[in-house]
């Protein structure tokens, strides 16, 4: 399908391995239950995870393979695809000489209405990501989760795991009950400046409303875009707020939310805002400005224009600086190192993308 | 329309001692009168974008209302002017023809309504400005409310610490439509300034409406919409209760106010046998829904309910409890509650006293 | 002042819509005495505050009158301004966003009279949209309907975020009209806020509200395609008004890519999605988001890939450029040839009937 486009030097040695910031663990069956206390554990059993959907356990959008995920990553001794680490080595680790690959759970720990229990999943899942994946296999880190519609108790986790070697970012969901850039959200600004921490703002999350302004979509075909437009809606959010005036050491990764629209994006947002920053007093500088400053891409799903050459006209406009990339191991759209990128790179751009950029970004100890 | 079922003692002297007290009054601004309270950048603000709130439209409420000013029409005051925006008017048509001791203000002015919410903090401050210095400075008689920005708990903080002391505010107001229901943890810094400030809360129906007014999404017409305001003052009597606002802030007092009062006794049935079965989810809540509801909530009379046999309106007052039930006029809108009509019952004259006077004066800050 | 060639056909252009007691006239009698009698007015959209910057461009502001509303001021300042020969009146109203189908009904019938008798009327160049209460497509077909043989209508006009998305079969009766007279659906920039405005919720901030509006385009093309709506309607056309276009070619690239992986749920869709979005959609060209900088306007034309698909368009008096700029540099003659005059010609057959 992709005509192979080979762009990497397959040498095992971690520093010239390359970063793929978003991997997906999944748990073994009843993994998480032994990090939850006796109560929560109950809660869960009984009312299940209480979140803004219409299913009482299963997201509101089918999805289109088995657990999202690629056929052949079921791991030939069991259990679902993403669980066993083992084969995660196998599979990507090793084959792609991943020097660190950065775990991003999206288990819906923070997505419960119940303040309580999104806390305590949050940090159940914390320990379990720790625990049986970065400890047997230091290239894996661990994502914070917190319950971002409680910020003390979401600033209580960040602060509890800050210290700790195994944990490389905060995560939150690109879908938030309120845009992020919102005041109430500003506590977990602070604790990851003041934590040198960056934030991976990955699609998914809590949908407190419609998915889309026009009501609710009816395929999955139309779901998998809307998500894109929850990434553009924050970073409009997180820049119109003012958050990276308050907030400009803030590194944000926006995560399998595609890129080509940052260009477009970042010209609308501009062009508007000049007519109207009196508006909004708290944005300094053209709104196109903190995206070079604050905001990072990972590039999977890499986008496939129709002429290649036009991607990469993109990455030019977005900045060869802020382009990361990652796998989304083990999702049917997976991208594979070597063939996912259909123009030829320099050898500085491919260490950019593939190493570089993720190092300013992620906290790798 | 109503039989005149005389409640009131008329020959008592007009006073503060023995008049009755009105928990609802909705006074009005003449134009340009909020605008002299804001500052500068402000009234630039709210000239160019508005009052932006969760509605459709940019200036009015998403369901046009059915009189002008929702008002009655004999209360446009005859020098001018809308409904509510004239203290003479108000004391010739309201406080003294109904012997008014004190009367609370309820402004439905939309201040906390902004999605941009240092413009809703400028507004409910200048409209507390506005209630303060030109309805309650020349009618004492007319108590302010404090509005805040709820939506940004430490700027309402703000704003109730610093109109606690002021003689001329009794009460803290919020509306019924919150952008969460009110009960969760975001708000309680609200209720824990209103308890340490010792000031009770008036819940009036509306607010920010920020999803659509049904579960079942968007109703078309006024009639409909009216009676979604009553579930929501149930939801948010519903979120205090279940979220443990009352454990947490046992001291707190709130009213329900212009959301109908029928459907209490229900309520209090149905959150408790439901809580019964399901007391483990919410493990905050140490005691039957329905005491709590004895203990914190008061309910204004104004609509006041028309059972099709009218004491059956004596056994919801006795359900709910005579010490929960305070009047309320509405005035000036349409459907303005008169003391001495509406209650379609015999009360004994301690019943009265109740209703009309001594359970207003255990919940407000009359000084 | 560049002295432009004449001939473009300006394909969004608001007339201000008066107050309702300016309406009144047009509606009949139950409805006469509703809005006077309840004291009902002020139904201006919060998609566009009156007094927002974007709403009128300050120089086109006229103290104390409503953005748009003088013919005289229209002429001046965009029909000869722009040299222009024929204009679309996209006339924005709360009619088309009402809670209430009759309500909003009698208000969208009044301002098609209004458009007819202040507009159509009064100068030789101007054509109009239908405005549908889309809240209830049986009523927007009865609209349809009664205007249809008024060849100076040449589209029908709804706001591009409704009541449920626009694929669903609520509003096929709407699209049956639509090829039943051979009138494309022009979706515009605006909501009827039954939902949060992004998909993230509810934004503090108008101009974020404001520059939403591309996703839910996006979110309609999307919804239109999966649905079937080309397929059910080939001859269907839809005209996206005031969309920002810049995201067009990301868009493309993703519907396609995605559509290959997940096409199975969509067996009715047999074609790339880019394929029928170019053949059955166009788009407005104000605003254009995009720098001033000829080179990234041409590369984004080549990403567009179609010089079928953009419509001349002023946006009068919304605020998108300054001066006379309607088109920005870097658009080959050829290409500002056909988005000048031959596209919009294609797309509204109606005009051909009446051009000078």
């Amino acid at each position: 399908m992709n005509a192979p486009v080979t762009t990497l030097d397959p040498q095992p040695d971690q520093s010239l391995g390359i970063i793929d910031c978003d991997i997906h663990p999944y748990p073994k069956a009843g993994a998480l239950n032994q990090y939850l206390p006796e109560r929560w554990r109950n809660h869960v059993f009984h009312y299940g995870k209480f979140n803004c959907g219409i299913y009482a356990d299963r997201g509101t959008y089918p999805r289109f393979s088995p657990n999202t995920s690629r056929r052949d990553a079921w791991p030939p001794g069991g259990g679902a695809p993403g669980s066993d680490v083992a084969f995660i080595r196998e599979q990507l680790l090793d084959p792609y000489n991943i020097a660190y690959g950065v775990l991003e759970p999206l288990l819906g720990g923070n997505t419960s209405r119940n303040q309580d229990e999104a806390a305590a999943l949050c940090s159940a899942m914390n320990d379990w990501q720790a625990h049986e994946f970065v400890d047997p296999e230091p290239r894996l880190r661990a994502s914070i989760l917190v319950p971002q519609d409680d910020p003390a108790a979401s600033v209580k986790e960040i602060d509890k795991r800050a210290g700790d070697w195994r944990f490389a970012q905060i995560q939150l969901g690109s879908k938030t009950s309120e845009p992020l850039g919102r005041r109430r959200y500003w506590p977990i600004f602070a604790a990851a400046q003041a934590n040198g921490l960056s934030i991976g703002l990955h699609i998914g999350g809590t949908q407190s409303s419609a998915p889309s302004a026009g009501g609710w979509p009816q395929f999955y075909l139309e779901d998998h875009h809307v998500l894109v437009h929850s990434m553009q809606n924050q970073a409009a959010s997180l820049i119109l707020e003012g958050v990276f005036e308050a907030f400009p050491r803030l590194k944000v990764c926006l995560i399998e939310g595609g890129f080509a629209w940052a260009p477009p994006w970042a010209w609308r947002l501009d062009a508007h805002w000049a007519k109207m920053r009196d508006e909004v007093p708290g944005v300094k500088r053209p709104p196109s400005e903190y995206m070079r400053t604050n905001l990072w891409f990972a590039t999977q799903p890499v986008e496939e224009p129709e002429h290649p050459d036009d991607l990469r006209r993109i990455f030019e406009w977005i900045g060869w600086d802020r382009m990361i990339y990652s796998s989304d191991y083990p999702h049917w759209d997976f991208d594979d190192p070597h063939l996912a990128f259909r123009f030829q790179m320099t050898a500085a751009e491919k260490r950019m993308l593939f190493h570089d950029n993720a190092l300013s970004v992620y906290t790798f100890r | 329309m109503n039989a005149p079922v005389n409640a009131l003692d008329h020959s008592a002297p007009a006073g503060q001692a023995n008049g009755i007290i009105d928990c609802d009054i909705h006074p009005f601004p003449r134009p340009g009168a909020i605008e002299q309270y804001l500052p500068e950048r402000w009234r630039r603000h709210v000239a160019e974008y508005g009052k932006f709130t969760y509605g459709m439209y940019a200036a009015i409420g998403a369901y046009p209302r059915f009189q002008p000013y929702l008002s009655r029409r004999d209360s446009f005051p005859p020098n001018g002017g809308a409904p509510g925006s004239d203290v003479a008017f108000i004391r010739e048509q309201l406080l003294d023809r109904y012997n008014i001791a004190y009367g609370v203000l309820e402004p439905l002015l939309g201040g906390n309504a902004s999605r941009n919410l240092d413009e809703a903090a400028a507004l409910c401050s200048a409209m507390n400005d506005w209630q303060a210095s030109e309805f309650a400075d020349p009618e004492p008689r007319l108590r302010a409310s404090i509005l805040v920005p709820q939506d940004d708990p430490e700027a309402a903080v703000k704003e109730i610490d610093k109109r606690a002391g002021d003689w001329r505010f009794c009460q803290i107001q919020l509306g019924s439509k919150t952008t969460e229901p009110i009960g969760r943890r975001r708000y309680w810094p609200i209720y824990a300034a209103a308890q340490a400030n010792g000031l009770s809360i008036g819940l009036h129906v509306g607010g920010t409406f920020s999803t659509a007014p049904s579960a079942g999404g968007w109703p078309q017409f006024y009639v409909e919409e009216h009676h979604g305001l009553v579930h929501s003052m149930q939801n948010q009597c519903a979120s205090m209760i279940f979220e443990g606002v009352f454990e947490a802030f046992p001291k707190l007092k709130i009213v329900l106010i212009e959301g109908g009062f029928a459907w209490a006794p229900t309520l209090g049935w149905r959150l408790d046998a439901h809580w019964a079965k399901m007391r483990d989810e919410v493990p905050q809540v140490k005691r039957p829904p329905s005491e709590y509801m004895r203990t914190n909530l008061w309910w204004a009379t104004q609509p006041v309910e028309e059972p099709e046999h009218p004491e059956d309106l004596r056994q919801v007052f006795d359900w709910i409890g005579w010490d929960r039930m305070v009047y309320s006029s509405d005035y000036p809108h349409w459907d303005f509650d008169d003391p001495h009509q509406a209650f379609h019952f015999q009360m004994t004259e301690t019943e009265k006293r109740q209703v009309f006077r001594d359970n207003a004066l255990s919940v407000y800050t009359f000084r | 002042m560049t002295v432009l060639p004449s001939g473009a056909i300006d394909c969004d252009i608001h007339p201000g819509v008066p107050e309702i007691k300016q309406l009144l006239r047009y509606m009949e009698p139950f409805w006469q005495e509703s809005f006077v009698a309840r004291g009902l007015d002020g139904f201006d959209m919060m998609s566009y505050p009156p007094n927002a910057p974007i709403t009128c461009r300050p120089d086109w502001r006229r103290k104390g009158q409503r953005p748009g509303s003088s013919l005289a001021d229209m002429r001046r300042d965009a029909l000869d301004a722009f040299g222009i020969n024929l204009a679309i009146c996209n006339p924005l109203t709360g009619g088309q966003i009402a809670v209430s189908e009759t309500m909003g009904a009698a208000i969208c019938s009044a301002v098609n009279d209004w458009i007819i008798e202040h507009w159509l009327n009064q100068d030789s160049r101007l054509r109009a949209s239908i405005v549908v209460p889309a809240q209830a497509p049986y009523l927007a077909v009865e609209e349809i309907e009664r205007r249809a043989s008024d060849r100076r209508f040449v589209q029908i006009l709804m706001p591009v975020a409704c009541e449920m998305m626009l694929g669903r079969s609520y509003y096929w009766p709407i699209y049956e009209a639509a090829v039943k007279h051979d009138l494309p659906i022009g979706l515009h920039a605006g909501s009827m806020y039954r939902y949060a405005p992004t998909s993230t919720g509810w934004p503090s901030h108008y101009v974020q509200d404001y520059v939403a509006n591309s996703n839910i385009f996006e979110d309609q093309l999307l919804s239109l395609v999966s649905n079937g709506i080309f397929v059910k309607y080939p001859s269907l056309r839809v005209v996206l008004l005031e969309s920002g276009v810049s995201w067009l070619p990301g868009f493309l690239w993703r519907a396609i890519k995605t559509w290959r992986g997940v096409r199975a749920e969509v067996p009715w869709v047999k074609q790339s999605p880019a394929d029928t979005i170019r053949e059955n959609v166009r788009l407005t060209v104000q605003p254009i988001d995009a720098p001033p900088d000829p080179n990234t306007i041409e590369r984004l034309m080549q990403m567009i890939d179609s010089d079928r698909m953009l419509l001349f368009a002023s946006d009068y008096p919304h605020w998108q450029f300054e001066g006379d700029k309607v088109l920005p540099d870097g658009l080959s003659p050829a290409l500002r040839q056909r988005i000048r005059i031959d596209n919009p010609l294609e797309t509204y057959p109606r005009l051909k009937e009446t051009v000078q």
